[in-house]
């Protein structure tokens, strides 16, 4: 009886401790804390402060490179009126610490595969879903590279790097050429560096590109990301299509269509022309077919160019 | 041998009595918490990281059993004066070091078997109806065997600092014993920068001397194959067979060194 009166009493005190400091929260709400700075930035010296500890160390790093890039991603989405900044201040500001936390994970646990082939995608992604420094996250890989030389997958994803965000079509085939020559690689890479190299940027390549990664991807986020990334290729080819048929209509009627409904009247489509999410495109006043900003789809990428001019 | 037995068993029940086993609760909850968590935080590594979670905190746990165990086995029995009931029995000095020690061992080698159970249950639940394809991309499978060689080499680490607690035990307080035993097993990590020593001095006499303290001190960074065995390298059997045979002669050396030790240390 005397337990229970203490476990109750406890309880309660705990509860009333809680509530207090629930009304001190409204009164006084607590700022956010998004202070990411690193006490250390030295892979060495981390390597040596965590004694035998270090993989777990890296997994502790792989975390947080996780949330802190989350976290960012969130507030730039969360304030999409935002500018974006130009690129190189874009990674000194929101991404700033990125690198260093991949670079720490990596140090710790130099066979860390995920943290370079993720990491290189949160780096190079274009500002603001990334950090939108390809060049870092070619250094990040370029250093899984030297503690796995025959790791033809961080080749690929150099040369994915150069194709998809530096439109360095040469570079690119170069690094696809490298990993094809990796005993046990894909035998797509070969052809792939060749259409590359003849072609630059095109987007069969492209396409190849992602649904290699969404076949490969071991993790629910990157087969949405890869995903994401078909619907939009899928979409830059459904507006090509439709605004042919807009241009069309121009041609004959001497003005664009005021809506899609003109076009349907006229016989030109059955209906609305809807994104792969479901939402109709939207038709400019001047003839333009373009994504409706309510598209999830939205921004669509900047493509990859044809050397050989337009696809 | 029946003498040293006795003694082992009492070290081992007076452990258990102490409340020791009581780690591997935290222990569980440890892994049982971060496999819940992790799922939602690592982008897919959540066997990775259990992996690295279990092998570490085994290798902690262990640690501090070893260390704050082994300190007291002999100083304890000085402190609280139940040596002087012991030494008149008809067993030898050598026999107390080494069921004392024999005894800790068995505490250690209950307590990594049965947080191995839990590693490799904690596992088979995260693997449980993981796609095959997922599972193919993993460096090495949930419930890789390979894991026990990595388990084996952070027991006989901990094997090897246990002998160390015991010899500073048996000449030195509690305190200063644990400090020296800490100081040993960092020191232990990193005995290899000593061997490599000429390439950050030029003094032929000060990498001599480096080189032979790298000798004489424990290397405790070899016992240390976790990140191999997390990312599927092999572990040759070899390399198995030679560390523990370093670590069989080492504690043997320790424990010689305890017993004379302890017999020259006079009680009256």
């Amino acid at each position: 009886m005397r337990t229970l009166g203490v476990v109750a009493l406890a309880a309660g005190l705990l509860v009333a401790a809680a509530r207090v400091q629930a009304a001190r929260e409204r009164a006084f709400p607590p700022t956010i804390d998004v202070d990411d700075s690193l006490l250390v930035t030295s892979g060495s010296a981390l390597r040596r402060l965590s004694v035998s500890l270090n993989p777990l160390a890296a997994d502790m790093y792989w975390i947080r490179a996780i949330q802190y890039y989350g976290g960012a991603k969130r507030r730039l989405t969360e304030d999409p009126l935002k500018p974006a900044p130009p690129p190189m201040i874009a990674a000194s500001s929101e991404y700033e610490q990125l690198y260093t936390l991949l670079d720490l994970t990596t140090t710790l646990d130099p066979r860390f595969d995920v943290a370079y082939r993720f990491g290189a995608v949160f780096l190079a992604e274009a500002y603001p879903s990334g950090a939108g420094r390809a060049d870092l996250a070619i250094k990040l890989l370029q250093k899984g590279l030297r503690e796995r030389p025959d790791k033809w997958e961080y080749m690929e994803d150099i040369g994915f790097v150069y194709y998809w965000f530096e439109h360095d079509y040469r570079e690119a085939a170069a690094w696809f050429d490298k990993a094809g020559d990796v005993p046990g690689a894909p035998n797509w890479l070969k052809p792939l560096a060749a259409t590359t190299l003849a072609q630059g940027g095109d987007r069969r390549s492209s396409r190849v590109m992602w649904l290699n990664m969404l076949q490969t991807a071991q993790v629910d986020w990157l087969r949405a990301a890869a995903e994401h990334r078909l619907k939009q290729l899928a979409a830059l080819e459904n507006i090509e299509a439709a605004q042919a048929l807009v241009d069309a209509f121009t041609r004959d009627t001497g003005r664009p269509p005021a809506d899609w409904g003109t076009l349907v009247r006229a016989g030109r489509v059955r209906g609305f022309i809807l994104d792969p999410d479901g939402v109709p495109y939207e038709l400019t006043p001047d003839g333009k077919v373009q994504l409706s900003p309510a598209s999830p789809l939205n921004p669509l990428p900047t493509e990859p160019q044809r050397a050989d001019g337009p696809r | 041998m029946k003498a040293i037995a006795a003694i082992a068993v009492n070290v081992f029940r007076e452990s258990v009595r102490d409340k020791v086993l009581y780690n591997l609760v935290a222990f569980a909850i440890l892994l049982i918490g971060a496999s819940y968590v992790l799922g939602q935080l690592t982008a897919g590594q959540d066997v990775k990281i259990i992996k690295d979670l279990g092998l570490s905190a085994t290798s902690i746990f262990g640690l501090f059993i070893a260390v704050f165990i082994g300190i007291g086995l002999v100083s304890k029995e000085v402190e609280r004066k139940s040596v002087y009931s012991l030494l008149p029995k008809p067993i030898h000095r050598y026999q107390l070091i080494v069921g004392k020690y024999a005894g800790l061992a068995l505490t250690l080698v209950v307590n990594m078997a049965i947080m191995t159970l839990a590693l490799y249950g904690v596992l088979l639940y995260m693997a449980w109806g993981v796609d095959p394809a997922v599972q193919r991309a993993w460096d090495a499978p949930a419930l890789d065997p390979a894991l026990l060689k990595a388990i084996a080499l952070i027991l006989t680490g901990l094997l090897l600092v246990t002998a160390i607690a015991l010899f500073f035990s048996t000449f030195s307080t509690p305190l200063l014993s644990a400090a020296l035993t800490f100081g040993f097993y960092i020191a232990g990590q990193f005995s290899v920068d000593l061997r490599n020593f000429d390439q950050v001095v030029d003094s032929k006499a000060a990498v001599f001397l480096a080189r032979g303290v790298y000798w004489v001190l424990p290397n405790l960074a070899q016992f240390d194959v976790k990140a191999q065995v997390v990312h599927g390298q092999a572990v040759p059997d070899t390399y198995l067979a030679l560390t523990m045979a370093y670590a069989v002669l080492y504690i043997a050396m320790l424990l010689v060194v305890a017993a004379f030790v302890f017999s020259k240390r006079d009680f009256k």
